[in-house]
């Protein structure tokens, strides 16, 4: 098993998604990223793990310019995707977003039905012609997040009305209908229960098949199980990047290996 | 002894009982504030409030009590077949009169004892302290008066001896019971229950009786006029000599087309700024812009009435009256309903865009992130995910709002006329409900003709429309408010 993943991991590392070098973050006078670097690789699941406030999540909000609806942050250095910076000036977020979906930390479905909150993405953005096509991509997006079976009864009830756990994969449905290439999750299954969280991890597994996944996490068995690559983040430093099997067997730096057997964090 | 310097001495008994009260605990704890059960000052305020509260219940009522017994027992003196009514204001007057002259020293109570009705001029003589009568004192009114005066002074003096003895008793069991074990404290808070409980039903009770005496008048106006002829009349053209007609129509018809513009001005702008508040602005534009815009809201409504009746009404008949620049003719004065519109549009915009912005802040953040993070810009966010969640909200504000409108005065009776009339044109004058409320009660009218007595129909009316509104906004603001969550 660790050789196969190994293998996959090797194979991915020559295709890099994501580059990002030097990246500083401020909100108002507090530094929060201090001089990150990393690359990620497509077709991966990279965790981001780390104790609280360490500038995980910041990070994950850098690759889709999600800090600048927060008028107080502010970052350098440069972040590429498939080679192109999303923080030049000709690069416009609305539609950086819509190529790099994200997951957030407690499900968020709009009032709306689960159709709808499904088709907002494809809407927006005129991925559909017509109805039926609509329907299409609806139906993709749901079986991809393994609720389609659970909710095609009932496409027109309110997605507020769902359990936690499939309010998360109709939010990760919701995400994926926008034929996204990076899905960000931010901490996608900490409001949900073990079986919830056994169902998204799974399907983060058969996400990464056709898109580079990046997941914050606050579980280190979540990151040994769904990721192949794993960053450690500490007071705002990139510690350690690596293969997870290595990170977790045999991690170069102390800290890492301190947090990681639960001395620090 | 007046009521006034009762309760002083009420409270001075009260004082002293919350003194002595505080050192009884103190001293049956030896000294100690940890063998209590409360803080000493808990023993004080219960002996002060055992004094206080019988005794001022009792002032109370008695004080309510007293004048209905007295005038009873006169009424019962005087002979029949007289207007009791009349002759009773008669009565007391005269007793409040002599009351007065005593006072003042221009009688001397043995000349109130001998006075005789026909030697002397009362009239005249109660005329020199203030008090003028309609017409001559009779004998009878004299006793009468006499008596009442005499079971008066000797129901206060009963009084104040009853009420000062009752805060003296309940000071006493209040010190009585004080110990070391008393949970003075409970006792304490239990009365600023019933303290507040009493505030809320204050409240409750007003509303109560304001509908109490809107009903009474409403029922007594449609046993003079039909109420059929009221609710489906289209005339409004009242006339005091009699042969009035009354019709809510043209009235009814005039408030809802002004509420109507109102509101057309008023929602939309509203929501605008509220958006533009709570989604664009920055924290330091927000801070100065909301503020700003909610120091309308305390523009007194008569300030409005003023900004339409001398700025907008002429401004709007330049533009649409004859000779303007349009050359459209619409407008032949400037009180109309466009005018008072118009200028109520302004006055609800605050109204609406400080409770939609609170309803879109409410708006959970969560809801933002995930339609930016699908790559949507802000105003497709607003509309498409914002709005939608704060729908109920804003649809219970804008009734709010339009309840308000309809409540509507000065600015109706200074901006839209007088001319009550069923027309199409927003430029014609036309009148309100509360306009003619207003009218109808400020004249020289007698109250029991139903020329004054449609008032209180109207107002009814009004109550009921806006009750509804109101209930309506609530309802609909509660139903769907745990959407998020």
């Amino acid at each position: 098993m660790d050789d196969l993943r190994r293998t996959e991991a090797l194979l991915s590392q020559q295709q890099t998604k994501i580059s990002a070098r030097n990246v500083q973050v401020w909100y108002g006078d507090t530094h929060a990223i201090k001089d990150v670097s990393v690359e990620i690789a497509d077709k991966t699941t990279t965790a981001f793990i780390g104790p609280s406030g360490c500038g995980k999540s910041t990070f994950l909000r850098c690759i889709n310019r999600m800090n600048d609806t927060i008028p107080a942050a502010r970052i350098e250095g440069d972040i590429e995707i498939d080679g192109e910076d999303i923080y030049d000036r000709r690069v416009d977020p609305v539609r950086l977003r819509a190529k790099v979906g994200m997951v957030f930390q407690k499900p968020n479905p709009f009032p709306k039905s689960i159709y709808d909150n499904v088709a907002y993405g494809p809407r927006i953005h005129g991925l559909a012609r017509g109805r039926a096509e609509l329907d299409a991509i609806v139906e993709k997006a749901l079986r991809r997040a393994a609720l389609w079976n659970e909710v095609k009864d009932r496409l027109t009830a309110p997605g507020t009305g769902l359990s936690g756990g499939q309010q998360q994969r109709l939010c990760i449905a919701r995400a994926v209908a926008t034929e996204p290439e990076v899905l960000l999750m931010d901490e996608p299954c900490s409001a949900l229960d073990p079986i919830a969280t056994a169902q998204v991890e799974e399907l983060i597994d058969e996400l990464r098949q056709n898109y580079s996944v990046v997941i914050v996490t606050h579980s280190m068995q979540q990151a040994a199980r769904v990721s192949q690559k794993t960053a450690f983040f500490h007071l705002g430093h990139l510690v350690e990047f690596g293969d997870t099997a290595t990170i977790f067997t045999n991690p170069e730096d102390s800290r890492t290996e301190s947090y990681i057997s639960g001395r620090i964090g | 002894m007046s009521a006034l310097v009762i309760v002083l001495i009420v409270c001075a008994i009260a004082a002293a009982g919350f003194v002595l009260g505080r050192a009884r605990a103190l001293a049956s704890a030896g000294g100690d504030i940890r063998g209590l059960h409360s803080l000493p000052s808990y023993y004080g305020l219960n002996v002060a409030l055992a004094a206080l509260l019988p005794a001022l219940l009792l002032l109370a009522l008695w004080s309510i009590a007293q004048p209905l017994l007295v005038e009873r027992s006169v009424a019962a003196m005087l002979p029949d077949g007289v207007d009791s009514a009349l002759v009773m204001s008669d009565v007391r007057r005269v007793a409040d009169g002599l009351a007065l002259a005593v006072a003042q020293g221009a009688l001397s109570p043995q000349e109130v004892a001998a006075l005789d009705a026909d030697a002397t001029d009362l009239r005249a003589t109660l005329g020199d302290v203030g008090v003028a009568l309609g017409s001559a004192v009779t004998p009878e009114i004299l006793d009468a008066a006499r008596t009442h005066r005499a079971m008066s002074a000797t129901g206060d003096l009963w009084r104040a001896i009853v009420v000062i003895a009752a805060a003296l008793a309940g000071t006493a069991v209040g010190w009585s019971v004080t110990n070391s074990a008393l949970r003075a404290r409970n006792l304490v808070e239990r009365v600023a229950l019933a303290l507040l409980a009493f505030a809320a039903s204050v409240a409750i009770l007003t509303t109560l009786g304001i509908v109490l005496s809107l009903i009474f008048n409403t029922l007594e106006f449609f046993r003079l006029y039909p109420a059929s002829e009221f609710f489906l009349g289209t005339t409004w053209s009242p006339s005091f000599g009699g042969g009035s007609e009354l019709g809510i129509l043209p009235l009814l018809w005039g408030t809802l087309y002004i509420s109507f513009i109102a509101l057309l001005v008023a929602v939309p702008i509203g929501l605008f700024a509220a958006i533009y508040l709570s989604e664009y602005a920055s924290p330091g534009v927000r801070g100065i812009v909301k503020p700003l815009l909610e120091m309308l809201a305390g523009i007194p409504t008569i300030v409005y009435g003023l900004f339409a009746l001398l700025t907008v009404g002429p401004l709007l008949v330049e533009l649409f009256g004859n000779g303007g620049p349009l050359g459209l003719g619409w407008m032949d004065g400037g009180t109309a309903v466009m005018t008072a519109g118009l200028v109520m549009g302004i006055m609800l915009i605050p109204f609406v865009s400080s409770l939609s912005d609170d309803i879109i802040n409410a708006v959970p953040q969560a809801l933002r992130d995930g339609s930016l993070g699908l790559g949507a810009t802000r105003s497709e966010t607003v509309r498409q995910v914002i709005l939608p969640a704060a729908l109920p909200g804003i649809v219970g504000a804008v009734l709010l709002a339009a309840s308000r409108a309809i409540g509507e005065t000065m600015i109706v009776v200074l901006g839209a006329g007088a001319a009550a009339r069923l027309s199409m044109n927003p430029f014609d004058a036309m009148t309100t409900v509360t306009a003619k409320i207003v009218s109808q009660l400020t004249g020289d009218a007698d109250f029991s003709s139903p020329e004054a007595l449609v008032a209180f129909a109207l107002g009814m009316t009004l109550f009921v429309i806006t009750l509804v509104l109101n209930v309506f906004a609530l309802w609909i603001v509660r139903t769907y408010r745990e959407q998020y969550d």
